[in-house]
């Protein structure tokens, strides 16, 4: 009709050259095959670590050198149950004591603390985050270890019969103080996420406790906590996380002592820490075996990590508003 | 009457008169009688006729959920036309589908043609890049750029569309002209867009829209956002656009539609339920159903 | 009228039991308490990195390589300047690598990918990288790139094993600002007739562009502290070089190393080197907070 070209002489209305088509496409289809790359990147990983395992595996069995109680380089033994213990020692001792004082932080911030104070105490807190590991390490073993030296004989001389804890001397680098700078480090991730879980408490939960009388401390137990309850133990697993695949400081912290168990307060080993000791001079057997151990510590953390972002998930998408009503969708989305 | 909007209204209407015993009253008419809006006499720029646009069984879905239920209607080229109907009724879902925004909503499709004059904008061969130039949106909130002053806000449109040529300067001034907003800001063109009230910054986004020059624009409640002399300035701006442009306008206020629209449309739960000229929907609607929304039994 | 004695006697039943208050009050202390001792670490770590590392400054330790040396309290031990200039070249090299890819899948998963199955999976394995530990990092690029081609350790290896960790990190960061860009200015230049990929690049980018240097910022401090992935890639060497492809230095290294060494000097040397570490990455943090400021998203 003639209105298209009056309306555009030479332009033609509604067509646009393949050509320049072409940036959308290629930009959609690149940046997809890129994000498939990272999925294959992971996958790759996998199977190369495990190619470097496998002599270790093939000499002691996979469930052999995962549990066998025996790490002995010199004599060629590799069995990774002290160092898994070690690492669960730690870990454990980091979660013990970092994840009470990490979601009393949250509290603090989310419920008690006056208004101005909230921000500095947030950003001292995640600036816990910006200490480097080795510098942790650094720290631990020149101050905080031989400061605490006391304190812990004093404790494992008052405690001599408990198992454990007690009896022995007290190393400066032993399975306590690793842990207790582990505790530290892992701070800032389980306060934030337990931070960001309690703000979205409804208003209305908290006010309903606050109306029939609660002191400010049950509010927060009866409307608060609960309902944060999975969001915090999301946080503390990837705490956890943290926690097991942690090298540097805890090499510097936790000594060389293969040894099943040991003494709180006495050295002990971890799997990181084992790589990061012995790998410089591996040879033959024995790097095979600490690429297995790798392997191990890999494989944990992806466990604990997909369990905890699993669990994030489903205590995030739990405060959404009910999707699927067909109006809201055409309301929320036309803004109607 | 015709559908040249300046007989709608003249400035002394009362409404008694305009009744026939039985009838619907119109929708309660504020102390303030509507005033007539006038279009100016032709400005210098000459009018260039818009495009109509026809719906033919049009159906829009959320996913499986069918929001716009098979309709047929036609915008005429040049004129006003509203939507009117209660929240959620699938006004502004339909007008979406108009320059293909809908199917941007993830899990959302539409059927049916939407005829651009005689060409199909949902045909396979179209881009629909080249749909949404020809046919502009305003929104309900206004929402210039905020990292882009106010001459590139107007700019930006024809930056994005790299439709180069003529030179950019004169065609933001002619954008800001037709949008009533060159007086005001021509001495302030760097500064930010976001720094203008509320009121200036949709008539900014219609400069933004306008500067591509399309044919038809569609406004999705472009004043609800707005205070009520704000809203008079884009009522007025509105008039005088139809020159050039085909204007679809969704809206909510019943009032609003009287002031501006040649044609109103009424819609319900997704289906067209009426369209004509506007005074015969508010005053002698057809459908019983679009007498009792006119009159506030619902909505 | 009643006497304030009965109306308290009135009220009384109202009252919360002493128990309940104590409880109240303890707990509210405990919180409190905990808190202070979660500040208390960073405040002793900052002060001690200040005493023992100050004393270390002086113009020759920013300008002198060190020497290796390690035994001989009598000979010079040098200072850290290859590893303060080996950390700004591993790192820089791995941000360069890390952050164009970050950012291109983040605007994938919010521009394109939305909803999608493929997104959500890609998602939720970018959340589980974020969880490996630093350490393995580095034995994979050691893997494929030092026993898989049979050559030697190389800065620019090292880079790689960085970037592999800066990666989720920007990803993530990446994502949520611009899943902050309100879909109202990407619907405006939609409706304006541009097609996608400049709608991405003139208004969703720049749009987010304060917060997504917040998050390249602090990723790379966090990159800049790492050890364990540079100790079997880039390793160490004493002289600065500004060849990636050989052996580098750096700052975490080079404090590892120190810190267990028998010499007290070395072992200053390694306080002085952690405070300038620490400064470095505290800077950018601080950069990093004054520009998001500045962003007008959330």
């Amino acid at each position: 009709m003639e209105a298209a070209s009056v309306a555009g002489g030479e332009r033609s209305i509604l067509g646009r050259s393949p050509l320049a088509r072409f940036p959308d496409r290629a930009l959609k289809y690149g940046l997809t095959i890129l994000s498939g790359l990272i999925l294959a990147l992971i996958v790759y990983f996998f199977i190369r670590l495990v190619g470097e395992a496998k002599p270790a595996f093939a000499k002691f069995g996979v469930l052999g050198f995962t549990f066998d109680n025996d790490w002995n380089v010199n004599a060629e033994k590799f069995g990774a149950l002290p160092l898994m213990v070690g690492t669960l020692i730690t870990s454990g001792l980091a979660l013990l004591i970092g994840v009470p004082v990490a979601v009393a932080t949250a509290i603090y911030v989310t419920e008690l603390a006056p208004r101005r104070v909230r921000a500095p105490v947030t950003v001292l807190i995640e600036l816990l985050a910006a200490v480097p590991s080795v510098v942790y390490g650094l720290w631990g073993i020149f101050f905080l270890a031989p400061k605490l030296q006391p304190a812990e004989q004093w404790v494992a001389d008052r405690l001599s019969f408990v198992p454990f804890i007690g009896g022995g001397t007290v190393t400066i680098p032993n399975y306590f103080v690793a842990g207790l700078i582990l505790a530290i480090m892992i701070l800032p991730i389980v306060s934030a996420i337990s931070r960001e879980v309690m703000a979205t408490v409804p208003l209305d939960h908290k006010e309903a406790a606050l109306g029939l009388g609660a002191t400010r401390w049950e509010m927060i137990r009866i409307a608060v906590l609960p309902y944060c309850r999975s969001g915090i133990v999301g946080g503390a697993m990837l705490g956890l996380g943290r926690a097991i695949g942690e090298a540097i400081a805890v090499t510097l912290l936790i000594g060389d002592a293969p040894v099943l168990g040991g003494h709180l307060f006495g050295q002990g080993y971890s799997l990181a820490a084992s790589i990061a000791n012995e790998f410089g001079e591996a040879q033959g057997l024995h790097r095979s075996a600490l690429f297995a151990a790798a392997l191990v510590l890999f494989v944990l953390t992806l466990l604990v990590n997909g369990a905890a972002r699993l669990l994030l998930l489903r205590a995030t998408r739990a405060n959404k508003p009910k999707q699927g009503d067909p109006q809201a969708i055409g309301e929320a989305a036309t803004g109607a | 009457m015709t559908s040249n909007g300046s007989s709608l209204r003249t400035a002394d209407v009362e409404p008694d008169e305009l009744m026939e015993p039985g009838q619907a009253r119109p929708p309660e008419i504020p102390s303030t009688k509507p005033q007539a809006i006038v279009p100016p006499a032709p400005s210098a720029a000459p009018a260039k006729p818009g495009l109509s646009v026809r719906l033919e069984k049009l159906r829009a879905f959320y996913g499986d959920s069918e929001q716009v239920k098979g309709v047929d209607l036609d915008f005429r080229a040049n004129e006003v036309t509203a939507i009117i109907g209660p929240s959620g009724c699938g006004k502004s879902t339909m007008v979406r589908c108009i320059n293909r925004m809908h199917e941007e909503i993830p899990g959302a499709r539409a059927e049916g043609r939407v005829l651009l004059d005689d060409f199909d904008v949902y045909d396979s061969s179209v881009d629909v890049v080249a749909v949404r130039r020809a046919i502009g949106m305003v929104f309900q909130k206004p929402n210039p750029f905020p990292t882009m002053s106010i001459f590139d806000n107007v700019a930006s449109g024809l930056r994005l569309s790299s439709r180069r040529g003529g030179d950019l300067r004169s065609q933001v001034e002619a954008a800001l002209r037709s949008a009533g907003l060159w007086e005001e800001v021509s001495g302030r063109l760097e500064e930010p867009g976001a720094g203008l009230s509320g009121g200036q910054q949709q008539r900014l986004c219609i400069a933004r829209s306008l500067a591509v020059n399309p044919e038809v624009i569609l406004m999705d409640e472009p004043c609800s956002a707005l205070d009520p002399i704000a809203t008079l300035k884009i009522e007025e701006l509105i008039a005088e656009l139809k020159q050039s442009v085909t204007i679809v306008i969704v809206t909510h206020n019943m009032q609003q539609a009287a002031r501006v629209a040649d044609r109103t449309a009424f819609m319900l739960s997704g289906e067209l339920v009426e369209v004509g000229p506007t005074q015969e929907i508010f005053t002698t609607p057809s459908d019983s159903r679009t007498e009792e929304y006119v009159t506030g039994k619902f909505g | 009228m009643s006497t304030s004695g009965s109306e308290t006697e009135r009220l009384a039943r109202f009252n919360v039991s002493p128990r309940r208050r104590r409880k109240d009050r303890i707990a509210r202390g405990a919180i409190l308490g905990a808190t202070v001792l979660a500040l208390i670490p960073l405040l002793l770590i900052v002060y001690y990195l200040l005493i023992k590392g100050l004393g270390s400054w002086s113009p020759s330790f920013f300008t002198t390589d060190p020497t290796g040396n390690t035994f001989f309290k009598s000979s010079s031990i040098g200072g850290i300047k290859s590893a303060i200039l080996g950390t700004i070249e591993i790192v820089a090299l791995a941000s360069a690598i890390s952050v164009p890819i970050g950012v291109a899948v983040a605007v994938w998963l919010v521009e394109y990918g939305k909803g999608s199955w493929f997104a959500q999976l890609v998602r939720f394995f970018v959340d589980v990288l974020t969880g490996v530990p630093s350490i393995v990092f580095g034995l994979f690029i050691y893997i494929v790139l030092i026993v898989g081609t049979g050559s030697s350790f190389a800065g620019y290896k090292g880079s790689l094993a960085l970037a592999l960790l800066m990666l989720p990190v920007v990803i993530r960061s990446a994502e949520v600002i611009l899943m902050l860009v309100p879909d109202a200015l990407r619907e405006s230049a939609l409706a304006l007739g541009a097609p996608r990929w400049r709608v991405i690049f003139s208004i969703v980018l720049p749009t987010a562009l304060p917060g997504m240097v917040t998050g390249v910022l602090l990723a790379i401090a966090r990159a800049a502290g790492e050890t364990a992935p540079l100790l079997f890639t880039a390793a160490t060497t004493k002289n600065t070089n500004f060849n990636l492809g050989q052996f580098m230095n750096s700052l975490p290294v080079q404090i590892y190393n120190d810190v267990t060494s028998p010499t007290t000097a070395v072992v200053n040397r390694a306080w002085g080197a952690a405070l300038t570490l620490v400064v470095m990455i505290l800077l950018l943090n601080l950069i990093a907070r004054l520009i998001a400021r500045r962003s007008r998203l959330a």
